[in-house]
């Protein structure tokens, strides 16, 4: 068994890795290893990235409020779906392979149709927020659900409880982390569905004005960009972390 | 008067026959033990008791009314303590009374008052994990007691712990016994814990199961801890052993 290193040394630690990073690029653009139209440096980007700082923020606003529209929709769906099918036996094989179904659909194929369908406001990108994002939830809780310990279930039935109770304090809580894993993954689907979606149609947001700094040809500010998405990401896994030790405070290792 | 009274159960899992015209009585203040070998039904018996599964042929009766089937009525301990790992002991231990709709802080009000006579003291903000074997047992046990004051069903509530836990928590439970008056009906596979807690034992032997004897302790409660080491005690042991 490998050494287990002191809890800062291995946050920071993959800050060190990206500050590397950054570093052998920066000096690679500085001595003209890289041609800075193709690759700007890391300066650049950052230069970028102040100038348009106000034009990046309002764009931002808009992709986050979309993601988490998609979000919390696909949350409730995916809720909703994942307590029927376990409650009803034959939704579950009517339902599950339809769902699976969906999820062969290349996203990117159906977004221009979503547009077309739905125009060029928000709902376009909300339903394609959704239909990436309620899956994942939906598999992992319902997986959670099924996974419920069977005495356990016995037991809280010889003390007489419903089946609505059994979900309550058995079922649901049994199911937390998995859907804690589940949206993890699906709140950066969430901002990269959001992003694509934008690509195809839209008056703002991040994707949009990812489109036009393409157009205009500035490399520097579509990396800003791209550095922005990936740090909103990041936060937003953070804060789903936050939120698990929050609702879940048995896990807390404090023996 | 008699408390319980099961009668006449016979039981198949499929077409595996498991209990074959199965009698049982539990009258009150009584702790009696059921015995026999691993796979001969015990476990369940008791789901019958309890109600959670139905019999083929015979009935369950609490005081005089029939709950054959009906699950809710009788306290039951199962074989692994099951304490929900995300919910703190006091909520655990409350969980039955939350279930009948008491409120949450109604019931860690009720249930607290119990901690210290089940050597539970300081453990009510903890989680299941935190706790030792023993612990977890007492909470498991202190959970069925608050579901009712009437009947339990303990199956085999002791088996998991090492023999030196063992031996203090059956000091403690004769003790607790004595204070609290519990009708319990008990699963062991233990000759000696059944000989030790019990006032009668059921001897359940062969496939299917059946009851092929009832033996009666006749020595007086509270027990002396000294009792397993005397003439009579041995003497219940070979007779029981003869009969296995
Ligand atoms: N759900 C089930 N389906 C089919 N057979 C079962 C089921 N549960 C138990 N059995 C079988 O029924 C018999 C009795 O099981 P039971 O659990 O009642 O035994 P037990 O006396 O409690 O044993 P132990 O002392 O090991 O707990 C066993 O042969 C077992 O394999
Ligand atoms: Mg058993």
């Amino acid at each position: 068994m490998k050494r287990k290193l002191p809890n800062i040394t291995s946050k920071l630690l993959p800050v060190a890795d990206v500050f590397l990073l950054l570093m052998i690029w920066q000096t690679a653009s500085s001595a003209g290893v890289i041609p800075g139209f193709l690759l700007p440096s890391p300066l650049e980007v950052s230069a970028a990235f102040a100038e348009d700082f106000p034009l990046l923020m309002d764009n931002a606003r808009v992709t986050l409020l979309e993601a988490f529209i998609g979000l919390a929709a696909g949350i409730l769906i995916g809720f909703v779906t994942a307590v029927l099918m376990d409650c009803f036996e034959w939704l579950y094989r009517a339902v599950y392979p339809l769902i699976v179904l969906t999820q062969t659909v290349p996203t990117v194929a159906i977004a221009p149709l979503l547009v077309l369908w739905f125009g060029y406001e928000m709902l376009p990108k909300v339903i394609l927020i959704v239909i990436v994002t309620f899956f994942p939830i939906t598999v992992s809780l319902l997986d959670g659900f099924r996974a419920s310990d069977k005495d356990t279930i016995s037991l809280l039935r010889s003390m007489g409880a419903s089946k609505a109770q059994i979900f309550r304090y058995v079922k649901f809580p049994g199911a937390l982390g998995a859907f804690f894993a589940s949206l993890r993954i699906s709140v950066s689907y969430a901002v990269v569905g959001a992003v694509i979606s934008e690509w195809l149609g839209g008056f703002s947001g991040l994707g949009v004005y990812m489109t036009r700094v393409k157009k205009a040809f500035s490399f520097d500010k579509m990396f800003a960009v791209i550095f922005l998405i990936s740090a909103i990401s990041l936060i937003l896994m953070w804060g789903v972390n936050v939120l698990q030790k929050v609702s879940m405070p048995w896990e807390e290792e404090d023996r | 008067m008699a408390e319980l009274k099961v009668s006449g159960i016979t039981f198949a899992y499929e077409e595996t026959p498991v209990l074959k015209d199965v009698n049982v009585e539990l009258h009150e203040h009584e702790l009696v033990s059921i015995l026999g070998a691993s796979g001969c039904g015990k476990t369940t018996l008791f789901h019958i008791i309890s109600g959670l599964h139905k019999p083929r042929q015979g009935k369950v009766m609490l005081n005089g009314k029939d709950i054959t089937g009906c699950p809710g009525q009788i306290s039951y301990m199962m074989q692994k303590d099951l304490l929900l790992p995300y919910r703190t002991i006091q909520d655990n231990v409350s969980l039955p009374l939350v279930l009948k709709g008491e409120s949450k802080r109604k019931a860690r009000e009720k249930v607290s008052l119990y901690f210290e006579e089940f050597g539970l003291e300081g453990t009510q903000k903890k989680y299941p994990r935190q706790l030792s074997g023993g612990m977890r047992q007492r909470a498991a046990l202190l959970r069925t007691y608050m579901f009712s004051r009437d009947v339990a069903l303990l199956d085999e509530p002791f088996s998991a712990l090492d023999t030196l836990t063992k031996s203090e928590m059956h000091r403690w439970y004769l003790d607790v016994m004595d204070k609290i008056h519990l009708s319990t009906l008990f699963i062991t596979h233990d000759i000696d814990e059944a000989i030790l807690l019990s006032d009668r034992i059921y001897l359940l032997t062969g496939k299917p199961g059946r009851v092929t004897e009832e033996i009666i302790i006749k020595e007086p409660k509270p027990r002396k801890r000294e009792f397993n080491l005397t003439e009579e005690f041995l003497g219940y042991k070979r007779r029981i052993l003869e009969r296995l």
